[in-house]
C-alpha cells in the first residue's frame, strides 16, 4: 500500500504487521502479544505436543488463570473445590512450565483478569496486535493495538507461528460528540452505540471509535468501550493513543523504559489516523442520545435509559421478531410498559474485563458511601485483578462498600459468565457490569441486566433500578 | 481435520436470530481439557428440561432431527464468546455445515478450522430453506462444496460464495499451521526486520 495514501489507524497497525499476503488477498500477520487463560489454551496446548510443535517466541506470550478461580476462600489451585476448574488451571500451570510460557501465578498480586492485567502492566501498547483466546480481547483496542479475540485453533497457531491468517477487515468509525450527562460513562456509552448499530452492526469491521466524547473518557472508560466492541460484533475497536494514553502506559511494569520509551513514543504518535483516510463505514452519535443505560432483553443491543419503560412487542411489524421480542420478556420476567425503577434485583455484580478497575470500584463506592444495600438483595463486588485490589484497600474502599454491605472478593471473572461458583439462580435478576445478558450467561435460569459500576452501586441501595442522577 | 466435499443429509431449522455462543454451549460446559464429548451438551438449555429430562419440543430431540448434518438458523448466528466449544459441540452432535443470512466473525472462522462448512444465503433462501426442513427424513439437503451449491430437495441449485483459500483448505482436510509453517523463511525475515525497528518491543519475561 502507498504510504502516501491516508490510512486509518487500523491501516497502519495492519500495514506494519502483514508478512506475507497471499494470493487471494488473505494475510500472514504477525502477532505482537499473545495473552493466555485456562479456558481455551487446553486443546491447543495438546496440539503442539501431537504435532510436536514448540512455541515460536514464548517472550511474546503471557499466561494467567482467571475464569475458574474462586473470589473467596483459598486461591491455591489444589484447594479449588470443582474438579473440572480445578483440572483446567491445574493444566495451564502444567503447560506453562512445559512450553516455557512466561506465568502470573494466582497468588501473584499482579494475577487478574487477562484483559485488565494486560494494560495494567503495560503489556499492551499501542501499534500492537494483541491476541487472546477470548473475545474481550477488544479491550485493548482502547490504548490503540489491534486486539482481538480468537478460536483454541487460531491460539495454537499462533503459539506455532507466531502469526495469524487474517482477511483484510473493513474500516467503520463511530464518531462520538459532545459533553456526557451527569452520571453517564464509558459503559452507557457502549450500550448507547449498540443499541444504536445493533448488535451485528460491526460484522466484518473494525471499529474506531472518535470525537471528543471519547477522547473525554478516561482510560477505565475508553477501555470499558473498546470491551464491548464484540457485542457490537466487530472483533477489534480502536481508539487512537493520545497524551492520556502515553501518561497512562509509563511507568508500567513492561513498559519500554528510557531510550526504548522515547523510541516507542515517537513511533506511537504515528498512528492516528490521516486525514482524509477512508472508512468504509460512518456512524456519528451525539452525547445527548446517551443517558444512564440499562438493558432489558437477552443481547446488549437491547437497551432504554433507565428513566424509560419496557418496549412492547406489539410495536413490532416483522411477525418472527415480534415473537423473538415477547420470548425475552417471558424469559426476563418482564412485562411491555413495565418502568424499570419499578422491577427488583437480587443480585449486584460489579466487577469484570468490562468494569472491574480501580475506577469502576471507586464509582461503586462513591454511590455506596452511607448507604445500605437493599434487604434481601446480595452485592458482590469483585475486582479485576490484584494490584486493583490493593489500590482500592489502600483507598479504602473496601471499608465503604463492606459497610454498606457489599461483598468484597478476591479478583477473577466471577459471575460474568458462571464458571466459578458465583453463579445467579433460576429466576434471579442481576444489575450487572459485566458484558453480556445472554439467557444463562450469569447461571442457568439467571437473568441479567447491563448497566454501569455507579448503576449497579444504586440498584443495590434502592433494591430496584435507580437513576444514578438522584445519588449525590 | 475431516475434508468437507459433498454432503447430503438432513437439515435440522433452528430459525432464530442471534443464536450466541452461550446457548450453543454453555459456560459451564467449558471447563474441559478437550475437544470432543461436548455434543451432548450442544444447545443445552433449549435440550433438556430443568429435570435433566430431553425438552421433546426442541428439533433436535425429534426424529429424524437427531441424526440431523446441516443447521437452518437465521441472523448473526455465533454471536458472542470467541470459544471453539461451540464448532466443537456442533461437530460431536455432527453438525458439518451451519446455513444462515450471516455468523458472526469469530465463530465463523472457527467452524472453518474445524471442517464444518458456515453457508451464507439470504434471509429468503434461508426461510425457504427451513420449510423444505420441515418435510424431515424425505428432505435432505445436499451441500456441494466443490460446485458451491446447495440442492434443495426439489433439485433446485442455489449457489453460494465462498473465500477461495478457506475452500482450498476444507476441501484437502488441510490444517492451517502447515499451510504457515511453509512460509517460515517470510516470518524470519519479518522477525528480523521488526527486531531491528522495534527494539523498544518488550519481552514478557520480566
Amino acid at each position: 500500500m502507498s504510504a502516501t495514501k491516508p490510512r486509518t489507524l487500523f491501516d497502519k497497525i495492519w500495514d506494519a504487521h502483514v508478512v506475507e499476503r497471499l494470493p487471494d488477498g488473505t494475510c500472514i500477520l504477525y502477532i505482537d502479544r499473545h495473552l493466555l487463560h485456562e479456558v481455551t489454551s487446553p486443546q491447543a496446548f495438546e496440539g503442539l505436543r501431537l504435532a510436536g510443535r514448540k512455541l515460536r517466541r514464548p517472550d511474546m506470550h503471557i499466561a494467567v488463570a482467571d475464569h475458574n478461580i474462586p473470589t473467596v476462600g483459598s486461591r491455591v489451585p489444589s484447594d479449588i473445590k470443582e474438579e473440572d476448574s480445578r483440572i483446567q488451571v491445574e493444566t495451564l500451570e502444567k503447560n506453562v512450565v512445559e512450553f516455557g510460557v512466561p506465568y502470573i501465578p494466582i497468588l501473584d498480586k499482579r494475577q487478574g483478569i487477562v484483559h485488565i492485567i494486560g494494560p495494567e502492566l503495560g503489556l499492551s501498547l499501542p501499534g500492537t496486535t494483541i491476541v487472546c483466546g477470548d473475545s474481550h480481547t477488544s479491550t485493548h483496542g482502547a490504548l490503540g493495538a489491534l486486539a482481538f479475540g480468537i478460536g483454541t485453533s487460531e491460539v495454537e497457531h499462533v503459539m506455532a507461528t507466531q502469526t495469524l491468517l487474517q482477511a483484510p477487515q473493513k474500516n467503520m468509525r463511530i464518531d462520538v460528540s459532545g459533553t456526557l450527562g451527569l452520571g453517564c460513562t464509558g459503559k452507557d456509552v457502549v450500550l448507547a452505540i449498540i443499541g444504536k448499530i445493533g448488535t451485528a452492526g460491526g460484522n466484518g469491521h473494525v471499529i474506531e471509535y472518535t470525537g471528543d466524547t471519547i477522547r473525554a473518557l478516561d482510560m477505565a472508560g475508553r477501555m470499558t468501550v473498546s470491551n464491548m466492541t464484540i457485542e457490537a460484533g466487530a472483533r477489534a475497536g480502536l481508539i487512537a493513543p493520545d497524551q492520556q494514553t502515553f501518561d497512562y502506559l509509563k511507568g508500567r511494569d513492561f513498559a519500554p523504559k528510557g531510550d526504548a520509551w522515547e523510541q516507542a513514543l515517537a513511533y506511537w504518535k504515528t498512528l492516528p489516523t490521516d486525514p482524509g483516510a477512508h472508512y468504509d463505514t460512518e456512524v456519528f452519535m451525539t452525547a445527548d442520545e446517551i443517558a444512564p443505560m440499562v438493558t432489558w432483553g437477552t443481547t446488549p443491543g437491547q437497551v432504554i435509559p433507565v428513566t424509560g419503560v419496557i418496549p412492547n412487542p406489539m410495536d413490532i411489524e416483522d411477525e418472527g421478531k415480534r415473537a423473538q421480542h415477547q420470548r425475552m420478556l417471558d424469559y426476563m420476567g418482564l412485562q411491555a410498559g413495565q418502568r424499570l425503577t419499578d422491577v427488583a434485583v437480587d443480585v449486584i455484580f460489579i466487577g469484570s474485563c468490562t468494569n472491574g478497575r480501580i475506577e469502576d470500584i471507586r464509582a461503586a463506592a462513591h454511590v455506596a458511601k452511607g448507604r445500605k444495600v437493599a434487604p434481601g438483595v446480595q452485592a458482590l463486588v469483585v475486582p479485576g485483578s490484584g494490584l486493583v485490589k490493593l489500590q482500592a484497600e489502600q483507598e479504602g474502599l473496601d471499608r465503604i462498600l463492606l459497610e454498606a454491605g457489599f461483598e468484597w472478593r478476591d479478583p477473577c471473572c466471577s459471575m460474568c459468565l458462571g464458571m466459578n461458583p458465583d453463579k445467579l439462580t433460576p429466576g434471579q435478576r442481576s444489575a450487572s457490569t459485566s458484558n453480556r445478558n445472554f439467557e444463562g450467561r450469569q447461571g442457568i435460569g439467571g437473568r441479567t441486566h447491563l448497566v454501569s459500576p455507579a448503576m449497579a452501586a444504586a440498584a443495590a441501595v434502592t433494591g430496584r433500578f435507580a437513576d444514578v442522577r438522584q445519588f449525590g | 481435520m475431516d475434508k468437507f466435499d459433498t454432503l447430503t443429509g438432513i437439515a435440522a431449522p433452528l430459525p432464530m436470530q442471534n443464536i450466541d455462543t452461550d446457548k450453543i454451549i454453555p459456560a459451564r460446559f467449558l471447563k474441559t481439557i478437550k475437544r470432543t464429548g461436548l455434543g451432548v451438551h450442544l444447545f443445552d438449555a433449549l435440550r433438556y428440561n430443568k429435570d435433566g429430562s430431553e425438552n421433546p419440543d426442541f428439533v433436535l430431540n425429534q426424529e429424524p432431527y437427531r441424526k440431523a448434518e446441516v443447521l437452518i438458523a437465521y441472523e448473526n448466528f455465533g454471536c458472542g464468546s470467541s470459544r471453539e466449544h461451540a464448532p466443537w459441540a456442533l461437530l460431536d452432535f455432527g453438525i458439518r455445515c451451519v446455513i444462515a443470512p450471516d455468523f458472526a466473525d469469530i465463530f465463523f472462522n472457527n467452524s472453518f478450522k474445524n471442517g464444518i462448512l458456515p453457508v451464507r444465503l439470504p434471509r429468503a433462501v434461508c426461510e425457504q430453506l427451513v420449510e423444505d426442513s420441515k418435510l424431515g427424513g424425505n428432505a435432505r439437503v445436499t451441500v456441494d462444496l466443490q460446485r458451491q451449491v446447495v440442492v434443495r430437495p426439489s433439485g433446485e441449485e442455489i449457489p453460494f460464495e465462498i473465500d477461495p483459500f478457506r475452500k482450498h483448505l476444507l476441501l484437502n482436510g488441510l490444517d492451517d499451521i502447515g499451510q504457515t509453517l511453509q512460509h517460515d523463511k517470510a516470518i524470519d525475515t519479518f522477525e528480523d526486520h521488526k527486531r531491528q525497528e522495534q527494539s523498544w518491543m518488550p519481552s514478557t519475561f520480566a
